[in-house]
């Protein structure tokens, strides 16, 4: 250990203020850039969620249309 | 010879072999950084000349050698881009340029912090410092290009040819301290003659360096991942990896 107190610690020799901010700053930066990886990956689920619909909704009027035409095709034969 | 690699080009393969990679690549960065950083900020001696004041040199050099290292690794896959089309190496681009982003910051950051107290400035127009600005809107750059246009593919290939052009920059930068007078001061351990370091302060500092090898693989390895999602989220296996059940067999 090259401190012997707390106070050593953050005073770091008159040269705290930079040490401890280069430090704060960049730990937050790293921080800041995994959360914000974690929130895209939200996002993407409820993108997700969005996509499912979309493609119930084409199912369901793909069979509409099936179950139409082959009513059309009923009445006309 | 090459083809075992050929798998990887589709997004599902690489994207389950990402997730097999993050944990172990999260872990190591996480323990290396922490034994690094702590031993670097209270257990290492402090400069004859320096002081205390030198210990943020555990955060920038490792975060300035690997804003060049991710820039090179995206010039590559940019370069894989554009020659052989391959979209995982599309979305690689932008997948690493936001880390490498926040890595130049980072050292641009320590770096004046750094600079305040042992030159008197904050910053100063001097070769190392400016060409490492550079790379910061070189990535800003390429970030842009990508998003930019509606076609997606068409974002990938300008930005893929920006990297390409700005991977000049990286030489740039590392040499600049040999073939400018610069403030900065030249290269530690870089150099194919001894390091000029004493093992106290250069054990925890070559810790710090592989834990942030690790940070960066790990920071890329997540957002690749997100990308890849992104990208194939019509898909049946992307659908089912975030949750919902895809209703592509449903007629």
């Amino acid at each position: 250990m090259a401190f012997n107190s707390w106070q050593e610690i953050i005073w770091m020799d008159g040269y705290g203020f930079y040490v401890w901010l280069s430090f704060g700053v960049s730990i937050l930066a790293v921080g800041l850039l995994v959360v914000h990886g974690l929130l895209t990956r939200k996002t993407l689920a409820r993108m997700a969620v969005q996509e499912q619909q979309r493609q119930q909704r084409l199912a369901r009027r793909k069979q509409q249309e099936r179950s139409r035409s082959k009513s059309t095709n009923d009445s006309t034969s | 010879m090459w083809k075992w690699l050929h798998p990887y080009a589709k997004g599902e393969a690489t994207f389950r072999l990402l997730g097999a990679w993050l944990p172990w690549l999260s872990g190591l960065a996480l323990i290396l950084v922490s034994v690094g950083l702590v031993w670097g900020l209270f257990y290492a001696p402090p400069d004859y000349q320096q002081g205390d004041s030198y210990r943020i040199i555990f955060i920038h050099v490792p975060a300035a050698m690997f804003s060049m290292g991710a820039y090179t690794g995206m010039a590559i896959a940019a370069l894989i881009a554009l020659v052989w089309q391959i979209r995982t190496a599309e979305w690689a681009i932008a997948a690493i340029a936001p880390v490498g982003a926040v890595l130049t910051f980072v050292a641009l950051f320590t770096g004046a912090v750094w600079g305040k107290p042992m030159w008197g400035t904050w910053w100063e127009w001097d070769a190392r410092l400016t060409s490492e600005l550079i790379l910061l809107f070189l990535y800003i750059g390429v970030l842009a290009l990508y998003y930019a246009f509606n076609d997606a593919r068409t974002g990938a290939k300008a930005a893929a040819i920006l990297s390409l052009v700005g991977v000049v920059n990286v030489p740039i930068i590392h040499f600049s301290v040999y073939w400018w007078n610069s403030l900065h001061q030249g290269a530690t351990i870089t150099k194919f003659s001894k390091p000029s370091m004493p093992p106290e302060m250069l054990i925890p500092l070559l810790i710090s360096i592989a834990g942030f090898l690790f940070l960066t693989a790990a920071l890329i390895t997540q957002r690749l991942r997100n990308e890849i999602l992104k990208q194939e989220l019509h898909r049946p296996w992307a659908m089912q990896q975030l949750g919902v059940e895809a209703n592509n067999g449903v007629q």
